[in-house]
């Protein structure tokens, strides 16, 4: 009889309760709350990038304030600036090494499409490099519009079927 | 701006084959590639002329001989005045101009960009390799028949190129170039393409 072992079933009393979740979500929750970027900062909206960070904005709200310099710690890469093609086979390097799962966030008219600079020298949008989650239009961006997109990139990483792409991968 | 009026004639009478070239602001001279040096270290040493401002080159384009003419700036900060100088290169095919950066060591970046973007080789320069496109770049994108959009080629890490398939693209030029226009209202100073009637879908009208 299962009142003789009392100790082999579930004791609320002393156990805590019970949370019942998907894998996914609670995966997702994971890493939507500390999503650490890789600061790509190019040009001149590197300078908003860490105003972002800094205390009036407070990146940090959103677990996003860890700006790893090493891509082998990061997860998310903020392209922040204007990719030259001198620049785009460095960045392209550095987004494989950054472990997977990974995300891009183009930050800016430069990096979502080459801005304004239509020549010879300016890789024409990050897009053709790396794939990108999320596009931040502006030139430069405020902070606000950086802190949306991050929280658009946990919106869109809260809907990723995880569990089935570990257990594929 | 102070000019340095008595040195117009201190330079032709020093060095005969200097002529005095056209100029809108500071004195200028054309002197012979052979002579340039030799006329920057005597401004620098006898002129006071210390400071080295830009190193540069014109490209009047490919019909035009000679095609390409090195400019140095000069600076003289106890006269507090400019002087140009201004030497055309002997072949119009493979330009080359005996470097300045034994003159001065800030030389060295302005003639390493000289010959990056016009494709200008300054004999006897240290280290004259490229210095803002890659090592390995076909073309030197200043001269004249380069297009703004530049034109394709590959990327410069081979590895990555492989991975990407796809390299140095031209630049959509769509409404022609990219640029502002001075004046107000800031709404149409900013740049933009000018010319809408053509974009990535409409050809451009002949
Ligand atoms: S989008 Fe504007 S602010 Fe950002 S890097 Fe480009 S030019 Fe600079």
């Amino acid at each position: 009889m299962a009142t003789d072992a009392p100790e082999l079933t579930y004791n609320s009393k002393i156990e805590g309760e019970l949370f019942v979740t998907k894998a996914d979500a609670a995966i997702n929750w994971l890493r939507n709350n500390s999503m650490w970027p890789m600061p790509m900062g190019l040009a001149c909206c590197a300078i908003e990038l860490m105003a972002a960070a800094s205390s009036r904005y407070d990146i940090a709200r959103f677990g996003a304030e860890v700006m790893r310099f090493s891509p082998r710690q990061a997860d998310c890469m903020i392209v922040a600036g204007t990719v030259t093609y001198k620049m785009a086979p460095i960045v392209r390097r550095i987004y494989d090494q950054m472990a997977a799962p990974k995300w891009v966030i183009a930050m800016g008219a430069c990096a979502s499409s080459g801005g304004m600079y239509r020549s010879y020298a300016t890789l024409q949008g990050v897009d053709r490099i790396v794939p990108v989650d999320v596009y931040v239009s502006g030139c430069p961006p405020r902070p606000e519009a950086l802190l949306d997109a991050l929280l658009k990139l946990q919106d869109k990483v809260k809907k990723e079927r995880s569990l089935s792409k570990l257990l594929s991968a | 701006m102070t000019t340095d009026v008595e040195i117009t004639t201190a330079v032709s009478s020093q060095f005969p084959s200097a002529a005095p070239r056209a100029s809108a602001d500071c004195p200028a001279f054309n002197v012979p590639a052979t002579e340039a040096i030799a006329v920057l270290q005597w401004l620098r040493d006898r002129q006071g002329y210390d400071f080295l401002m830009d190193v540069t080159a014109v490209d009047w384009s490919a019909e035009q001989s000679p095609r390409f003419t090195v400019v140095w700036h000069l600076y003289s900060g106890t006269k507090h005045t400019y002087v140009r100088v201004a030497a055309n290169c002997a072949s119009d095919t493979e330009p080359s101009m005996p470097t300045a950066s034994g003159l001065w060591a800030g030389a060295d970046w302005h003639e390493r960009e000289t010959y990056d973007l016009l494709g200008i080789k300054f004999t006897g320069h240290p280290d004259l390799r490229r210095i803002l496109m890659w090592d390995g770049y076909p073309y030197h994108p200043l001269r004249k028949e380069f297009p703004l959009a530049g034109l394709p080629t590959e990327i410069s890490d081979p590895e990555i190129a492989a991975e990407l398939k796809e390299g140095v693209i031209s630049a959509p030029m769509a409404g022609g170039p990219f640029v502002a226009t001075p004046g107000e209202p800031m709404s149409e100073a900013e740049p933009r393409a000018k010319d809408e009637a053509w974009n990535e879908h409409n050809e451009k009208p002949e």
